[in-house]
């Protein structure tokens, strides 16, 4: 403990700004205060032999009381530590490297000293100056730790930066080497160790974090990162000049092409459609499947059923206005809702209406269909509960605004979202159990998983709510709002956003498991099918995912924007695209 | 009704079950076959069901080779019933203080202090006031702002101290805990089977884990009570909040290392199964790690649900 004052050399003549480092000796035991006084002296002896450009200058040291003072070169600038605090986000590869070259320069320097190599035992970003000219400064030797103490019971120590073998107390240059390997990974993840369990640098990679950083970068990082100290750079110097080698890299535009070239030659080889249906107009919706037959619904205002085998043309059912709803099956009948303003029933044999029910707006919002009733939101706010025998109205309740969300129905209740940033849940009388404020308007629907609702918001937010109470468990921030559902597989919760990211989100923590960056905005919602997950973008690219990693199995890329949510069925995925074609791939 | 008052009320509605279906496992995005299944007619017939209880055991003992008690704990119990529903509260803390003189006990108190505060506050007050409104921020972000509010003040009223903090909050259905450090929550089923909830932020632990060093070493690593997370510490940390549904039947064992680490996992799972209430569970624990030598503070909160 201690602080380091800015002060004058009143010796010189002119203003000589200096560093005086104070340190407090709290032992309180004579004994044990003189040998740590006799540990500073002679770290500060030895760092006045040290002469490096990386290295402040030491002027001068003394004791005084239980204070202990070291005076050396003042260095203007700021710590690696805080210049990352003040940037929010990770540095890039290019003003990393030239750091890094010049960390192993001054570790190099300094495991070669002689007659006794330096180990500097502390390298983390709070302890690399950045001058005004930005070249760096290591600072901090040792010296402090002296007066550290040590105590008995249980302690506080948050290394972060450290490796495994400095706890069991050895310190070689190889301590030094994964210090620096860490302090690297957290400047271009920007992911504090200190925050993380120890040693889980391997759990959390580079590039995953951060697209941008090159194979090159990510493999030396982790090189001085492996467990073993063998497994790692021999020395700094070995280190530089892999660095070195990177920055002298010109060849690295290559690798991008030949990486792109390898998901392309993936990509055609085994996700080209089994086969392809065009509609004549864009399709934004979801599709439903019933018996080898696939029904899904246009902006041409024709509901189709096609063949799911062949894509082969079955009927079509004009309504007035286009389809967005995916339909919902039940007893051989299909439901969906128009922005023709009615709910439309027709037989899934041949598309001959059974009834029609009117609302007083466009329906953008999917039945769901349970105790007989189907439940569906309207642009006329309201929530509508159908028979779904002969379409009579059973209840309806005003939601105060658009209902784009489309109900679900699960433990008695029916849960929904509304344009005016409410969720809310209803008894099957429509008596309201529940309604929970969002900031900003809630459009997609809600998914149930063991007695919690999760929906997201046009705030940026993924809610998790009790489904008994309305009580929110906890709130996850995107960096923009979602217009996406969310679904759940084991402890994961899995949504994209419109910040272009997808996310997997534990569901017992609230924290990331993974996020995967894509160019574009993910209004669709997710699908999860044996061990992985589909969701698309506006870019029209539909994705597959390890589910437990996030690392992209295979995309493909369609014509138009994609604003519906793939279905899959016996290992094909279906989708439709606003290029008006309906696409079958295989998963 | 205010809306507030009736989402109370339905906490504890009759659990309804559709035959031959569990009506919580419905998917919006299942296939077709499974949303055939859903729309089967629900028959709403209530199966038998009584008012949870909880009862609760607590102990707390400086050890036989300390001379003061660097643990703290905190326990609050209560069961709201109105209008055939009732909304069970349950706080449960355990803080185990470290730091010279008499700094681990002020870090641990003023943790408990600071987060049963914030939990009353923010929770329970809302939760009984005439005009019930829920709070803006989730159960997640309250334990989360105690939490940092905790480090604060034991980094400014306790210099040099630090403490763990394990929390157990019980809200209707729903269960959220809160850790830091190394004190553990167990839960225990009604067969015996013991389970830890939380995961020690040890440096041993997580050196053994990756098999840098032994059982063996780790028993006897120079470094073996340094925690990589603890409260008071001014680096950053992340406490580990983690939510799910509460047991509805069985225990949990919220308890310091001066429990876990001396009498053991089996030592404490027969002690459990053969104790009769909760206080008596709680009495021979405690019992047990002082006849093992006592070598640490010892506390621990048996919470019992049926």
């Amino acid at each position: 403990m201690g602080a380091v004052y800015r002060a004058q050399d009143l010796r010189f003549k002119v203003e000589k700004i200096v560093a005086v480092k104070e340190m407090i000796n709290q032992a309180t035991d004579p004994e044990i205060q003189k040998t740590i006084v006799e540990g500073f002296e002679r770290e500060a002896n030895i760092l006045a032999t040290v002469s490096h450009p990386s290295i402040p200058t030491i002027y001068d040291y003394f004791t005084l009381g239980t204070r202990s003072y070291l005076v050396m070169e003042f260095i203007e600038g700021d710590n690696l530590e805080i210049k990352l605090q003040q940037r929010r986000a990770p540095f890039n590869e290019d003003e990393v490297i030239a750091w890094a070259i010049a960390l192993c320069d001054v570790l190099d320097y300094l495991h070669t000293h002689e007659p006794e190599p330096i180990i500097f035992r502390d390298v983390k970003p709070a302890n690399v100056m950045i001058t005004r000219r930005n070249q760096i400064r290591l600072v901090d030797f040792g010296i402090a730790k002296t007066f550290q103490t040590g105590s008995k019971g249980t302690m506080i120590g948050t290394e972060g930066y450290s490796p495994p073998e400095q706890y069991r107390g050895e310190a070689s240059p190889a301590v030094d080497i994964y210090a620096l390997g860490a302090t690297l990974h957290h400047l271009i993840t920007n992911q504090d160790p200190r925050t993380e369990p120890p040693f889980t640098f391997d759990e959390r990679p580079i590039r995953e974090a951060n697209p941008n950083i090159s194979v090159a970068m990510e493999t030396i990082v982790n090189t001085a990162l492996m467990y073993n100290p063998p497994d790692r750079f021999e020395t700094a110097a070995v280190m530089r000049k892999a660095f070195i080698a990177l920055a002298q890299q010109t060849g690295m535009l290559e690798e991008e092409i030949s990486v792109a070239q390898a998901t392309q030659l993936f990509q055609d080889q085994s996700h080209s459609p089994i086969w392809t249906f065009t509609c004549e107009d864009e399709i934004r919706g979801t599709a439903n499947y019933q018996d080898g037959v696939l029904y899904i619904g246009c902006y041409d205002h024709n509901l189709y059923a096609l063949e799911a085998d062949n894509g082969n043309f079955v009927w079509k059912y004009a309504a007035n206005g286009g389809i967005v709803s995916k339909p919902a099956i039940y007893d051989n009948k299909l439901y969906f809702g128009s922005t023709d303003q009615y709910v439309h029933a027709i037989s899934c044999r041949g598309g001959k209406k059974v009834w029609v029910q009117s609302t007083e707006g466009a329906i953008y919002s999917s039945p769901t269909i349970a105790e007989g009733h189907l439940f569906i939101g309207s642009d006329d706010e309201k929530l509508h509960v159908l028979n779904i025998l002969a379409g009579r109205e059973a209840w309806s309740v005003n939601l105060g605004s658009r209902v784009r969300s489309s109900p679900i129905v699960a433990a008695d209740s029916v849960f929904v979202g509304s344009e005016n940033g409410e969720i809310q849940c209803y008894d099957f009388s429509g008596n309201i159990r529940w309604r929970t404020a969002a900031k900003r308007a809630v459009t997609a629907s809600p998914h149930y998983y063991d007695n919690v609702i999760y929906i997201t918001s046009l705030d940026g937010v993924l809610y998790a709510i009790d489904a008994k109470s309305g009580w929110v468990i906890w709130r996850y921030r995107m960096e923009s709002g979602s217009i996406s559902t969310p679904t759940t597989h084991e402890n994961h919760v899995f949504v994209g956003s419109t910040d272009n990211s997808f996310y997997c989100i534990n569901i017992k923590s609230a924290n990331k498991v993974w996020s995967f960056e894509t160019d574009n905005q993910i209004n669709s919602s997710p699908v999860f099918y044996k061990g992985a997950v589909y969701f698309c973008n506006v870019d029209g690219m539909v994705y597959s995912l390890h589910a437990g990693s996030g690392r992209l199995r295979w995309k493909y890329q369609t014509e138009g924007s994609i604003t519906g949510s793939p279905i899959i069925v016996d290992d094909i995925l279906y989708i439709g695209s606003t290029d008006n074609n309906v696409y079958a791939l295989p998963t | 009704m205010n809306k507030f008052l009736t989402s109370l009320k339905n906490l504890f509605q009759p659990k309804i079950q559709t035959p031959g279906e569990d009506v919580s496992e419905y998917d919006p995005s299942a296939d077709t076959k499974e949303l055939e299944k859903t729309t089967t007619p629900i028959d709403t017939k209530s199966v038998g069901y009584s008012s949870p209880h909880i009862n609760v055991g607590y102990g707390l003992s400086a050890g036989k080779q300390r001379n003061h008690n660097e643990d703290a704990f905190f326990t609050l119990t209560t069961m709201f019933s109105f209008n055939e529903s009732e909304i069970p509260f349950g706080l449960y803390i355990v803080a185990d203080g470290m730091g010279g003189h008499k700094n681990g006990e002020i870090a641990s108190e003023l943790a408990i202090r600071t987060i049963a505060g914030t939990i009353l506050t923010e929770i329970y007050t809302p939760l009984m006031s005439l005009d019930p409104q829920p709070n803006e921020l989730s159960f997640r972000e309250i334990f989360h702002n105690g939490i940092e509010q905790a480090n604060t003040e034991i980094i400014s009223k306790s210099y040099g101290g630090g403490t763990t903090i394990t929390a157990v909050l019980i809200v209707g259905d729903q269960m959220t805990i809160a850790h830091v450090g190394d004190s553990r929550v167990y839960s225990v089923d009604s067969g015996g089977n013991m389970e830890a909830l939380t995961r020690d932020h040890s440096l041993v632990k997580r050196l053994q884990e990756l098999g840098q060093i032994t059982a063996e070493e780790a028993a006897v690593h120079p470094q073996r009570n340094v925690l990589y997370r603890a409260l008071g510490q001014g680096e950053p940390f992340e406490p580990e909040i983690i939510s799910s549904r509460r047991p509805e039947t069985g225990s949990l064992l919220v308890c310091s290392d001066g429990l876990w680490s001396i009498v053991g996992m089996d030592g404490m799972r027969s002690i459990i199964k053969s104790g009769i209430s909760p206080q008596d569970i709680c009495d021979r624990l405690i019992d047990a790690a002082n006849d093992a030598g006592g070598p640490d503070n010892i506390s621990a909160i048996m919470v019992h649900f049926s």
